[in-house]
């Protein structure tokens, strides 16, 4: 297990990148703890498994250093940096056993067989598979295959990290949900550091200590699910995190008042927004609150998702959602206020801090 | 994929059916005809029975050629085979190397079958040609018109000249399908080279390779052409194939019976040797 | 764990960028290990290409050259033999003859093979394993076995010496053939894509016409290559059913035998010639060749 630095890492695929816009990767600078468990989060294209391949050795990063414990593996291989990857579609030794799969990496390794058949015959209790040891591993269904993937990973206990690329993409719903509580328990038993490559939140979000938000090549919030959800610092990762996604609302700022369209909010503290900057709010839809007091709303429609209400609604010119409980009422004529502690500004997108 | 019941695909098997039944069992069938009965011109036949087919298996002649056929298409795919695959190993992957490689190795199997005995009977002439003209002046007595063994060295070299690409080419097309993670996983897993051919692009060959067998054997077998346009099957008789040996007794001695009993236990031989190495070939598939 | 998390902002982080364009270019550090895998397939070429650069070679010599010295280049180089080939009709009948018979072959064996491999990829019926590897037999029937039989069977139907009757006889190896690749590109494409198609309302046809061939065009692409291929390079079938009319190029070589011994020049020159339509369709299938290979099932 090892704590691992990236220091002023970016990428980009083609040769000689002249602007920022050729680095599919921008600057990445960035410490991943021992035995966390890190979720890198973010839309297809926003450069989170090619992060994920520099860590692994599977690409060499156009500029920047990689440090594991604090020792530079920018030019080590895969192999000597000994990692462990599971990819988005299993991938097995058709022609070998299960058994033989899970030895694979050990052998290569050139581990004395007693140990080997320790550590295989301990991972694949681990990973469930107990019964099917000596099968081929073609005839395999696709969660079983990809737990072998794993397996290869798990067997070798002396890893630095465990990378996962989108590894519940090709599984059922149901396995899915099973698999991640696995890894989860996994995790917490053995420590392991591990980075998990997805586009879905719920996956993130319930795996990660610390989630980390790509957008666009950069990362754009490190943080844990709760900062997330309650303090977006870009207005991508307000849209992204949550259902419905924040509402983000064109509004101009003087001092400490922020206005929207006709209506003034004062805030309880003073946004330092540099003249000519694009200004914003945001609000999650869950700390709107609809009633008869406030400022004026109309609403186009009511969904419900059993749990509670949204309500799809136009609030001075712009569209607006609101999470209303299951069994509240929508008044007749209905007004909206903000909670004033889950309110963020944000200037040309990124969110301008309360204590600034 | 689960396929549904439906025997109104027939009527869609039907242009094949008949298309085929035209340019293959009617002709087929003449051949029957002809290898049980014997004529003596003017288009009087008689009743000969097995006969032929007795006459051809105790000829010596045949099982000659016949050893000769099963010689070549085991010297060439022995070469061919190991060949294609370490070439097509060694293929660029990207870039501009893919299409030139292509293109050039594809190149002798688009020359029609005589020009390629051509351009190697010229090419190996000790007179005129590069390859001959090379070997004497280094002091060889190469001679493919005379020697037997330099017919036969000829008549090898040029086969792999000539179909070593479409091993390469099937061989090629099995591994771009192999997805990058295969070998992404295989470095993270420590594997060797080695290990790399074994488990993951050798499996995966597996089908084009059992592909290039079948057809690489199937057309060495029947090979007629090229070893008639280089040595007319001589010096001798020890390049007569059996194809060979067929087109000189069907039209050069006009022996109808022999020649059509012979046309058929030569069919039966290629079919039964095609479906051997297809069943042994495949049959590790079926364990699982 | 502590949290020993970075916590600079993007903005700030982003600010950094300019100035870490100093640090040390890795990728230029660690050149990717010089691999000398290149000779095989190299010298694989070199030796490909040496018996068709004689070939050149020669066609540009004069006979007198050919048969008096030995040079590696023609020392005096002369198209005498390419004009003796364009001028006389024998010569440049004999390429039309070749190309209109490999066409009609080509289209008639993939029209008829794709209701076919459109049945054999889809349906169970009554005996299709047997009537598809009976097909198959029929590519493993050697040429020499039905030279004969041919000559006589098209000469029953008068259709001796002409374009159609060489089509129709290489249909015996290409439609099996053609049936065999195309089964494999349709088997490729789901079962659901034609389920669709008919609750949309589609009839068989057109979804045939309009939806299922453009899926699979580049196997039909593939399947002509190789029926264009096996049709252009044999040769004993297509001279056994002609003799003036629809005689192919490839045969006509036979005549550089002439009163005053070989005629190499005109003979390379010829064979030349009959290289060029092949390079000329690799070239233009060459970035599907690799695909085409595969037969659509690897």
């Amino acid at each position: 297990m090892a704590r691992i630095n990236l220091e002023h890492i970016r990428h980009a695929y083609g040769e000689k990148p002249k602007s920022e816009d050729d680095y599919a990767l921008k600057e990445v600078h960035y410490e991943w703890n021992d035995g966390g468990a890190y979720a890198l989060l973010g839309p297809s294209g926003c450069g989170k498994t090619t992060l994920l391949n520099i860590i692994s050795g599977l690409l060499q990063p156009s500029e920047g250093r990689i440090l594991f414990d604090g020792r530079d593996v920018t030019n080590l291989s895969t192999q000597q940096r000994n990692i462990a990857q599971v990819f988005q579609f299993p991938v097995i030794y058709d022609t070998m056993t299960v058994y033989d799969n899970l030895a694979f990496p050990l052998r290569n390794r050139h581990v004395p067989e007693p140990e080997v058949d320790r550590r295989v015959r301990e991972t694949i209790d681990m990973i469930g598979l107990a019964g099917w040891a000596k099968k081929k591993a073609r005839g395999l269904t696709a969660d079983q295959k990809q737990k072998i993937s794993l397996g290869r990973g798990l067997v070798r206990n002396d890893v630095n990290a465990i990378l996962f690329d989108e590894p519940l993409t090709v599984i059922d719903p149901h396995m899915k949900w099973v698999l991640r509580s696995q890894l989860k328990k996994l995790h917490r038993q053995f420590g392991f550091t591990m980075v998990y490559v997805t586009h879905d939140q719920t996956e993130a979000l319930t795996f990660a200590d610390k989630v980390v938000v790509m957008y666009d090549g950069q990362i754009v919030q490190i943080g844990t699910p709760a900062e997330l959800f309650e303090r977006p610092s870009h207005t991508f990762v307000g849209y992204f995190i949550g259902s419905p996604g924040m509402n983000v609302l064109p509004a101009s700022i003087d001092g400490s008042n922020v206005t929207l369209g006709p209506n003034t909010i004062a805030l309880d503290f003073q946004p330092k927004v540099a003249a000519g900057a694009k200004t914003e709010l945001g609000i999650r839809p869950e700390f709107v609150r609809l009633g008869r007091e406030g400022m004026h709303v109309r609403v186009h429609k009511v969904e419900d998702t059993g749990r509670h209400k949204i309500v799809r609604a136009e609030f001075a010119g712009k569209p607006i959602a609101i999470v209303v409980h299951e069994d509240a009422e929508i008044p007749a004529e209905p007004r909206v206020t903000f909670d004033p502690s889950a309110i963020n500004i944000y200037a040309n997108s990124w969110r301008v801090g309360r204590e600034a | 994929m689960e396929k549904t019941w439906n025997n109104k695909a027939w009527f869609m098997v039907l242009p094949v059916l008949l298309l085929v039944a035209f340019s293959a069992v009617i002709p087929l069938m003449t051949v029957v005809n002809y290898s049980v009965q014997d004529t003596f011109g003017n288009n009087q036949f008689f009743w000969a029975g097995t006969d032929w087919f007795v006459e051809i298996l105790h000829s010596e002649r045949f099982w000659q050629a016949l050893g000769r056929n099963l010689l070549f298409s085991g010297i060439i795919l022995s070469i061919e085979i190991p060949l294609g695959i370490l070439i097509a190993l060694n293929m660029p992957k990207k870039g501009i190397g893919v299409p030139v490689c292509l293109v050039l190795m594809a190149l002798p199997l688009l020359i029609p079958w005589n020009v390629v005995g051509t351009i190697w009977q010229v090419f190996g002439r000790v007179d005129i040609g590069l390859l001959g003209f090379t070997l004497s002046a280094l002091g060889f007595d190469y001679n493919y018109v005379n020697d037997v063994f330099d017919a036969w060295l000829t008549l090898i070299v040029m086969d792999v000249w000539h179909w070593t690409s479409l091993v390469v080419l099937l061989c090629y097309a099995g591994l771009v399908s192999i997805p990058e993670a295969y070998y992404q996983a295989a470095k993270i897993d420590g594997a060797s080279r080695w290990a790399v051919f074994r488990y993951i692009q050798l499996p995966k060959m597996k089908r084009v390779l059992l592909i290039a067998f079948l057809l690489r054997f199937m057309d060495s077998f029947m090979i007629y052409t090229e070893p008639f346009v280089v040595t007319g099957g001589g010096p001798g008789n020890s390049t007569t194939f059996l194809s060979i040996d067929l087109v000189k007794l069907a039209i050069g001695q006009f022996d109808l019976g022999p020649a059509a009993a012979m046309s058929l236990i030569y069919f039966l031989i290629v079919l039964l040797l095609s479906w051997i190495f297809y069943t042994v070939m495949t049959s590790s598939d079926e364990q699982a | 764990m502590t949290a020993r998390v970075d916590t600079q902002t993007p903005a700030q982080a982003s600010s950094q960028t300019t100035a870490s364009t100093t640090e040390k270019t890795v990728a230029a550090a660690q050149a990717p290990r010089r691999s000398l895998s290149w000779i095989i397939p190299t010298l694989y070429i070199v030796f490909l290409m040496l018996p068709i650069y004689w070939l050149v070679n020669m066609s540009f010599k004069t006979n007198t050259e050919i048969t008096g010295t030995f040079s590696l280049w023609p020392q005096d180089p002369t198209l005498r033999n390419y004009i003796v080939i364009f001028t006389d009709p024998a010569w440049y009948s004999g390429y039309i003859n070749s190309i209109l018979y490999v066409v009609m072959n080509t289209v008639i064996s993939v029209a008829v093979a794709l209701p076919a491999a459109y049945a054999f990829s889809r349906y169970r019926f009554l005996g299709d394993k047997h009537m598809f590897f009976w097909l198959l037999t029929n590519r493993m029937a050697p040429p020499a076995v039905f030279a004969l039989p041919f000559f006589q069977l098209y000469s029953a139907f008068g259709l001796i010496d002409t374009h159609i009757a060489v089509a129709l006889a290489h249909c015996l190896f290409n439609v099996p053939l053609a049936v065999w690749i195309l089964e494999g590109f349709m088997s490729g494409v789901p079962k659901e894509i034609d389920e669709t198609a008919y609750i949309d309302g589609y009839s068989f046809p057109r979804f045939f016409a309009k939806i299922f061939v453009p899926l699979i065009a580049s196997g039909i692409g593939v399947a002509a290559f190789f029926c264009f291929m096996f049709s252009w390079v044999e040769l004993l079938i297509a001279r056994t059913l002609t003799t003036t009319a629809a005689k192919p190029i490839a045969a006509t070589m036979t005549r550089t035998v002439s009163a005053s011994g070989m005629d190499w020049g005109v003979l390379a020159a010829a064979g030349v010639l009959t290289i060029i339509p092949g390079a000329l369709v690799i070239y233009f299938v060459r970035n599907y060749i690799a695909k085409g290979f595969a037969l659509g099932r690897v």
